[in-house]
């Protein structure tokens, strides 16, 4: 299930009752459904499922996570034996 | 695509396998419960990159395998009426009933749309005032919200020739009865990331200490994936288990309040049939009785269904992560995406699917 | 009593003026008087092949100059919807889709033939307006439209216009170029992105709400394949992955070659927004429909050579090579993940469809 992906608000649309956006994702850009994230603004990503936003996407923790799996591989270099001349 | 391209990253890939790798010292059988997951592992190759001692097993984290034959064929009656306009998620069109799948009605002259969203069923619904619109709302969690939000638009604009056919079916029950089930092998659990961003995880904690088993909410992408197995790896080597959210950019803890509210608005807990595996109690989830105008159950009368599952099938085996699909005699034989005796075969993420399409020659892993 | 002169036929003009009609009515299928309107009015100013023209039930077409003595011909149905895509439309696709069929087999397409299901109540203008396109991409890719047939069909029988045209050329002497030809060792190349034909014309059907700017890649392919083929004169293997995509079609190539087909998932040129217009629906871009693109399997020491002539052609700038041959497992079709991981790539089973898993 949840095939769900990122794109990025940018517009949001004025309709009463229902709060809806159009999100960018990436040259496709398709209305959805922003009812269930009330704070998100524009320019912010959100991950978007069936035409429903689920959630606003954390920026800092997808940079800090990306950062922490580069650092693995830092951490691998610095641990293994210095390759001879 | 941002956010998603960097979590492909071949680089850090390889830096999540070699600390798998360092990590890993014993065997161990892991479950990853969502199809999306699966499709993922599969699509990537990534099972062909992890140590031997890890078995990655599959389990039913498909709601287009789990709907059950009765559902299927009410479907299927539903949209042979000549007055409906039946929408589905394209996963549903080729999903066997006891006679026939919707692709099959619509050769016969039934109306059969295939939409990307539950409001667009809405929309159609409000174009054609002169048809029934019946959208079949299957899903876990994650497409509740969405389902439960037509309803709602629905409601508020008056239609009155809109309603849905409802299988929904929730995680945590599943992951319980596989977890007590005495055959089962599962040792360590990869949450599904999307189920998580609507429902958070404050439910796992409980399942975690009384089956000691580590879970960990684990996103779609490979790095995500990889993620989710080195944690639930460390865990297990360290003998722990906790729940750890290795999604953070997309799952709280609590998870996402206005989405459940919606969902809760609409929807109620019930016992729900799951194919292949059985009757699961308070797994599934229905419609309140305040919104019997819009339950398509309610208000097309089907007569009583008689079901007829082909013999052969072990889905319910393969779901629970029991047998692999290559053990099935069918597979491959009498069993394929062209003619799938059972749903695993038929949804993109099912596992029969996923194994057939990707890796049945066992000469790929050399 | 005055003797009517008898009226001269020279100049004289139907009593009932000639209709012209907004939209197609099964009148002008009758193979009468409004056929021929029809014919006049909206094919012939833009058709003007001598041989169409001088109204026979056949053309003739004189033997190849060049002495090759095999004759390449082809046949397709085109049935888009919409009939207009950005892009292109139906008539440039059936132009195109058949010229490049032919261009396959390494053949100079000479002509078409094209036939015509109009649906009864299809506006006339926007068959003119197909027509126009279809001399357009006859223009560019140097072939005559010979031969034509318009039937109609009463409304909500051929969602509006339903196109079939059939293709032919000589082969060059001592060309040999066909699906079963691919030798363990070839390069395999394709001629630039996948998937924008598929992805522009689902997104023109409107019912999953996506707005993009990609267009269809329909485009005549046979100067491209001539500039390949002189660059490359050994070249084993030329096929455009139309439907059932880039996956689909090496499948084939695969299974008639009896050989093992390998591409690289990072080499294979994809635009950003085709690429995300398939990550929401599930799709996967291999096979996505193309309709000018080439796939070209080559012995190595001519590769370098074909992806220069190709990079210089405007229908070939983004080209790359993308894979290998090599002997077994026979009749397969792998994909090298970005990852690193291998996954086994079937022919298309059945439709595609957007899903939710």
């Amino acid at each position: 299930m949840c095939l769900a992906v990122p794109g990025k608000i940018t517009e949001i649309l004025e309709n009463p009752g229902l709060k809806m956006g159009k999100v960018d994702f990436g040259g496709v850009i398709r209305e959805v459904c922003l009812e269930a994230v009330p704070e998100a603004q524009l320019g912010n990503y959100v991950i978007v499922h069936a035409g429903f936003a689920l959630s606003v996407l954390s920026e800092k923790e997808a940079q800090d996570s990306l950062a922490a799996f580069r650092e693995l591989g830092d951490l691998e270099t610095e641990l293994s034996p210095s390759q001879p001349d | 695509m941002r956010y998603l391209d960097e979590f492909r990253d071949a680089d850090l890939v390889k830096n999540l396998v070699a600390e798998i790798d360092r990590t890993v010292t014993q065997p161990w059988v892991i479950m990853e419960i969502c199809g999306g997951q699966t499709h993922s592992i599969m699509q990537n190759g990534l099972d062909q990159l992890l140590p031997p001692q890890i078995e990655l097993v599959h389990g039913p984290g498909c709601p287009v395998c789990v709907t059950s034959l009765e559902l299927v064929d009410k479907a299927l009656a539903i949209a042979s009426k000549p007055d409906v306009l039946f929408c589905s998620f394209g996963d549903m069109l080729r999903v066997p009933g006891s006679h026939g799948d919707l692709f099959s009605i619509r050769a016969k002259g039934g109306q059969v749309r295939v939409v990307y969203s539950p409001l667009d069923a809405v929309k159609i619904a409000q174009q054609n005032p002169d048809k029934q619109v019946v959208f079949f709302a299957i899903g876990f969690e994650t497409t509740a919200p969405a389902n439960a939000m037509s309803v709602l638009q629905a409601k508020a604009m008056g239609l009155t020739n809109y309603s849905i056919l409802v299988s929904q079916v929730m995680v945590p029950p599943a992951m319980q009865a596989i977890l007590g089930s005495p055959t089962n092998r599962v040792q360590g659990f990869l949450a599904a990331g999307h189920v998580c961003s609507v429902m958070g995880y404050w439910e796992y904690p409980e399942i975690a200490e009384r089956y000691r088993v580590p879970i960990t909410v684990t996103g779609f992408e490979p790095v995500d994936l990889l993620n989710g197995v080195l944690t639930t790896v460390q865990q297990l080597e360290a003998g722990k288990h906790e729940v750890i959210n290795a999604y953070a950019r997309v799952v709280s803890k609590e998870g996402n309040l206005p989405a459940q509210k919606i969902l809760k608005q609409v929807f109620q807990v019930c016992d729900r049939n799951w194919r292949g595996i059985g009757l699961i109690p308070q797994s599934g989830l229905s419609l309140r009785p305040e919104f019997d105008d819009f339950n398509a159950n309610v208000r097309f009368d089907i007569a009583d269904i008689q079901t007829k599952e082909s013999e052969i099938c072990i889905a319910g085996q393969i779901l629970q992560g029991i047998k692999k699909p290559p053990q099935c005699p069918a597979f491959g034989v009498l069993c394929n995406p062209e003619n799938p005796l059972g749903a695993t075969m038929v949804s993109s993420e099912g596992a029969c699917s996923a194994y057939y399409r990707y890796a049945r020659n066992e000469s790929v892993n050399v | 009593m005055t003797e009517k002169a008898f009226p001269s036929i020279q100049g004289a003009v139907c009593a009932v003026p000639l209709r012209h009609h907004d939209t197609i009515v099964m009148g002008h299928g009758s193979g009468g008087r409004m056929t021929q309107e029809l014919i006049q009015q909206v094919f012939q100013p833009h058709l003007s092949d001598p041989e169409l023209l001088a109204g026979n039930d056949f053309a003739a077409i004189s033997a190849n100059a060049a002495g090759g003595t095999r004759l390449a011909i082809s046949t397709d149905s085109h049935i888009v919807y919409p009939l207009v895509f950005p892009g292109g439309d139906i008539g440039r696709l059936s132009v195109c889709g058949t010229v490049n069929d032919v261009a396959m087999s390494g053949a100079i397409p000479i002509g078409l033939t094209a036939g015509f299901i109009l649906e009864e109540g299809l506006s006339t203008a926007l068959l003119e307006s197909i027509v126009v396109s279809m001399a357009e991409a006859a223009k560019e890719a140097g072939v005559q439209i010979v031969a034509g047939d318009t039937k109609v069909v009463e409304k909500g029988k051929a969602d509006g216009l339903f196109i079939n045209t059939t293709g032919f050329g000589w082969i060059p002497r001592d060309t040999i170029i066909n699906g079963a030809n691919a030798k363990p060792g070839d390069v395999v190349l394709v001629s630039g992105t996948v998937g924008d034909h598929g992805i522009a014309v689902l997104a023109a059907r409107g019912e999953l709400g996506l707005e993009t700017e990609i267009r269809s890649d329909v485009a005549p392919l046979n100067h491209l394949i001539r500039e390949i083929v002189s660059s490359a004169p050994h070249t084993h293997v030329l096929r455009d992955p139309t439907r059932g995509g880039l996956a689909t079609t090496l499948n084939e190539i695969a299974c008639q070659s009896r050989v093992c087909i390998t591409i690289r998932e990072d080499l294979i040129p994809i635009q950003p927004a085709v690429s995300a217009a398939c990550e929401m629906l599930g799709f996967d871009p291999f096979y996505v429909a193309n309709e000018g693109k080439v796939i070209v399997i080559l012995p190595p020491d001519e590769a370098d050579a074909a992806l220069k002539a190709m990079q210089a052609n405007p229908y070939g700038h983004n080209a790359a090579i993308i894979g290998t041959v090599s002997e077994s497992p026979q009749s397969r079709l792998l994909l090298k993940t970005r990852i690193g991981g291998t996954r086994i790539l079937d022919i298309l089973a059945g439709e595609m469809l957007p899903r939710i898993c």
